[in-house]
């Protein structure tokens, strides 16, 4: 099988006024890749990806993302993506099963796919018990699976992940990060913005964004060597510092 | 359109779950108008007065039994000498003091201007402008009953059209209605935008591929639907118990509701652009909404009665024309031909808005 790109951006940039938030940024990513996406606040992450989700149209530049343009075919582009914010965004007073079945129902997903998808996934996250409960009643933890869930419950061919595990401890981090692995696995690529270094860790490609450029970009292994660095907390300090 | 439905169904769901929400949509319109109608009212009965009689003879006699007998009065003091009026109305207790003056009968026999002086407490100037209006109506009958009407001065016949009772209700009830529909429409529908805004499930959404228009209609298609049950049910009210007339046409009626609606919707999305949070959506359709159409419609104050400048302001208020249409239709029985200039009215004001709107939604995409 051939290398496929599934997100091929070319001097993207976006202004808002005189201020230059994405700075003719470039890059490409490819199918089943975990790409991490990193930055300091304000270095221009959210607005890249507001525009590779079709939610921003760029000021020059464009990007082709899942095969379409993400300013010309945005309505074909969204059927193709998933997003999971930092807020783990679901509905408070609706149960488990209900946010899942809307996420279902307006990705377009026949009666009977959603209902055997939130079987499946209650299923594996060991969730049955609780598909009757509202959402205000679960912990957090738990909320962020399913909202990653909802998120990827139509296959999209790329998720994108805003800092999907701010305000999340270790363990469930750990956790979470298997549920992206097996995402990946399942031919999703995974682009996903955090500020955590040692997640970076877990990424198979890193870029680091400071100020609207991409500083940086490569494995794991060629950043350390490229700056002498034994982690990517190192690695960061020197592109930002 | 099935992504249209699971949306509709969401937000259906959202309404049923809250009970702030219910109580404000089908709780409060009940609650509103009942109290409107039998609690506070315009009509004064009873009001507490003291009389200073000078002349004490059978006129002033008689003049004080018609004031006491017309049921408006109750004659709570007899003074005893001017300085006694300020203290009668500092008490609180009396809201008028009539004077007779000395000599009252005398005059009046000899055809010589007698004359009444009223006194109001005019801390409250609706009550006290009303209260002087029946006293004075009570003793123009009482001049012609003793035959004095002045040669000059042509004798005055007032009959109430469409509302011969003077019932306040009539009022009230459009002016309730008129108001819920309003925070209905606009409020809720801003603040449930604003919601999701706050949640972060607007991101959710604006990246899923529902069109930004599916969205718009989702939010605004339950409260349209809702608005118009709370229309009929305020309507219901009005006509069985309060026994407000229905002149007019019920399909012009619910539709001129319709039109109404629709701009308040607009005038929520509208609002919903600007507030990013519940609070703000709140607050701004409290202030930039409720309070003006409450206060500059002609609900409660008489939009002739106010300054100039809110006159004009009054205008572009919706609220104002619809009470307008309500108020044509159901009591003077008016076809769409009397009321086209406020309707016309109302369908710019929903179109310029609208238009807004669209490109304030736009620029948020871009």
């Amino acid at each position: 099988m051939t290398e496929e790109n599934v997100i091929i951006a070319k001097e993207l940039t976006r202004t808002f006024g005189k201020f230059t938030a994405v700075n003719h940024i470039s890059f490409n990513v490819k199918r089943g890749e975990i790409f991490g996406f990193l930055g300091a606040n304000g270095a221009g992450k959210t607005t890249a990806i507001k525009m590779l989700t079709g939610i921003l149209s760029s000021s020059s530049g464009t990007a082709v993302v899942a095969g379409f343009d993400i300013n010309k075919q945005r309505n074909k582009l969204k059927e193709k993506i998933g997003y999971m914010s930092q807020k783990f965004s679901l509905y408070e007073d609706l149960t488990l099963k209900e946010n899942i079945r809307f996420y279902g129902g307006i990705y377009g997903l026949s009666k009977a796919e959603i209902i055997r998808k939130t079987g499946e996934m209650t299923e594996r996250l060991r969730l049955k018990e609780i598909e009757n409960t509202l959402i205000s009643e679960i912990p957090l933890g738990w909320k962020q699976k399913i909202a990653f869930s909802a998120a990827i419950l139509h296959h999209p061919k790329i998720v994108f992940l805003d800092e999907p595990t701010s305000g999340v401890d270790p363990i469930t981090r750990r956790q979470f990060w298997n549920l992206i692995y097996e995402a990946a696995a399942d031919g999703i690529t995974v682009f996903v913005t955090t500020h955590y270094m040692d997640e970076a860790e877990y990424c198979d490609r890193i870029s680091i964004m400071t100020e609207g450029h991409i500083k940086a970009m490569g494995t794991l292994r060629e950043l350390l060597t490229k700056y002498d660095s034994k982690n990517m907390d190192e690695v960061f300090k020197k592109l930002a510092g | 359109m099935k992504t249209f439905f699971a949306f509709v169904t969401k937000e259906f769901k959202h309404i049923f779950r809250d009970k702030r929400t219910l109580i404000i949509l089908f709780g409060m319109p009940v609650v509103l108008v009942i109290l409107f109608g039998f609690a506070i009212t315009m009509e004064i009965n009873n009001a507490s007065i003291a009389v200073l009689d000078l002349s004490h003879d059978s006129y002033s006699q008689k003049l004080q039994n018609k004031i006491s007998a017309s049921g408006y009065f109750n004659i709570e003091d007899a003074l005893m000498s001017y300085s006694d009026i300020e203290k009668a109305f500092g008490t609180g207790k009396i809201k008028l003091a009539v004077v007779i003056e000395d000599d009252f009968g005398k005059k009046l026999i000899n055809r010589n201007n007698p004359s009444i002086q009223i006194v109001t407490d005019a801390s409250d100037p609706n009550t006290a402008n009303i209260l002087s209006g029946y006293l004075m109506a009570i003793i123009q009958n009482f001049n012609r009953e003793q035959g004095i009407v002045p040669a000059t001065l042509p004798e005055i016949h007032t009959r109430m059209l469409y509302n011969p009772e003077n019932k306040s209700v009539f009022m009230f009830v459009p002016g309730v209605m008129t108001i819920i529909l309003m925070l209905v429409s606009a409020m809720m529908t801003s603040i449930t935008i604003a919601r999701e805004k706050e949640l972060g499930t607007m991101e959710i959404l604006l990246v899923s591929p529902l069109r930004p228009v599916v969205i718009t209609l989702g939010k605004v298609i339950p409260y349209l639907f809702l608005s118009l049950i709370n229309a009929i049910t305020i309507l219901l009210l009005g006509l069985f118990v309060f026994e407000m007339p229905m002149n007019g046409s019920y399909l012009l009626l619910l539709s001129e509701v319709f039109l109404f609606v629709l701009s308040s919707l607009i005038i929520g999305l509208l609002i919903s652009t600007v507030a990013d949070s519940q609070q703000t959506a709140m607050l701004s359709s409290m202030m930039g909404l409720m309070l003006p159409s409450i206060l500059l419609s002609g609900f409660i104050f008489p939009v002739s009665s106010m300054p100039v400048i809110l006159q004009y302001i009054s205008h572009i208020i919706p609220a104002k024309w619809f009470i307008i249409i309500i108020k044509s239709i159901m009591l003077k029985g008016a076809g769409l031909e009397s009321i086209g200039f406020e309707t016309g009215i109302l369908v710019t004001i929903t179109l310029v808005l609208g238009i807004l709107t669209v490109k304030k939604f736009k620029i948020r995409l871009e």
